[in-house]
């Protein structure tokens, strides 16, 4: 297969968020503003991208009977790693982020891809499929944080466009969530439609 | 199968062990280094350490940390971490400043899991400084009613949040209780 291609692929014909619908916990959860929903995509796909070597680089050595709870010990070293790490030296990022970052563990996208990709592919196909897959959940949480965060409080990234008062709350609140994914995804596919 | 299964747990433990260890530190200094700022953020101007200083209170079933900001030597008032569990989901924790008589000098929201837009205005909406009439700022539980306006008190409620506000107050009278207990102390 194409090194590209891999990569595309993650991003466009098989986006997590978008045409999978894989990870809607933290997808739903953590999109309430555009860094938010950047710094959960980032901390996924270093999950992923770690999580995809080590896994593609033993599958020989995993019998399959054991393969699911080996995959597991696996993520959970990984994400535990990850959180210790953000705790320390991103402090911010893990109190806005809180509870989602331990519960990549149980994200299904990180352990679809183990069971899909690395454990059938070699290891630098399936880094480059963690970045793929990353890259794609990282771009629809930013956007579908951006789109919330516009709409409900009238800021990108913080930065003020119109004032806030003239925000629909409900964009930052759960139902928003719903709405603006719905909506997103209509688009997502409509222009992959058009494009095939 | 047991072998390989065991092989990755011990190698995985081993790393997790290692990473634990060299980001203890690190995490302690963080975690620290909130605290402290939240003190310096709401206590009037001090030059000691209230950190080392901390005197705990328990109130009603939970401790409330008292952190006496002093100038010199002599007390200008006092940093109070608190907590609420009338919070709309579960608890919140909260630093409040206080003068020496007892006036709210400044707060710092620490944890919370407010609805965001809603409760979670609580960070800015009682010390905004375009709004003054919202402020708690400069009020003293002693002598201000310290409830929301629903309530017949002084104080102007989050818009659709009041039950925030009120754990807000709550968890402000608990520190004011622990101040006057370390000033009656001292």
């Amino acid at each position: 297969m194409n090194k590209l291609s891999i990569i595309l692929n993650g991003i466009v014909r098989d986006n997590p968020t978008f045409v999978l619908l894989l990870g809607m916990c933290p997808t739903l959860g953590t999109t309430g503003s555009a860094l938010t929903g950047m710094s959960m995509g980032l901390a996924t796909m270093a999950v992923l991208i770690c999580s995809n070597i080590v896994i593609s680089a033993i599958k020989n050595f995993i019998p399959s009977g054991v393969r699911i709870p080996a995959y597991i010990v696996v993520i959970a070293a990984f994400v535990t790693i990850l959180q210790m790490l953000i705790q320390a030296y991103l402090p911010a990022i893990n109190d806005s982020l809180g509870i989602f970052i331990p519960l990549i563990v149980v994200n299904c996208i990180v352990l679809g891809r183990a069971e899909a990709f690395a454990s059938r592919n070699s290891v630098f196909d399936s880094m480059l499929d963690g970045i793929g897959i990353g890259l794609g959940f990282s771009i629809a949480l930013t956007l579908l944080g951006a789109v919330r965060e516009l709409i409900g409080t009238g800021r990108i990234f913080g930065v003020a466009l119109y004032p806030e008062s003239y925000g629909s709350l409900v964009f930052v609140l759960a139902p928003g969530a719903f709405i603006a994914l719905g909506f997103l995804i209509a688009i997502f596919n409509n222009l992959k439609k058009k494009e095939s | 199968m047991v072998l390989s299964l065991g092989l990755i747990t011990i190698v995985a433990g081993t790393l997790l062990a290692l990473v634990y260890n060299t980001t203890k530190e690190p995490i302690d200094q963080a975690k620290l280094e909130k605290q402290t700022q939240a003190i310096s953020e709401v206590a009037p101007e001090f030059n000691n350490q209230p950190t080392t200083e901390e005197v705990k209170f328990v109130i009603d079933g939970d401790t409330v940390n008292v952190y006496p900001a002093k100038k010199d030597g002599q007390l200008v008032g006092a940093a109070v971490k608190s907590w609420t569990k009338k919070a709309f989901s579960g608890s919140f924790s909260v630093m409040y400043g206080f003068d020496t008589d007892g006036n709210v000098t400044g707060y710092a929201v620490l944890a919370h899991e407010e609805t965001p837009g809603l409760g979670a205005k609580m960070d800015i909406w009682f010390k905004d400084p375009v709004n003054t009439e919202r402020s708690v700022i400069g009020l003293n539980p002693d002598v201000n009613n310290m409830t929301v306006s629903k309530d017949g008190g002084e104080v102007d409620a989050i818009t659709a949040a009041t039950i925030s506000s009120r754990a807000f107050l709550d968890a402000l009278s608990r520190a004011h209780n622990a101040f006057k207990q370390y000033k009656e102390q001292n």
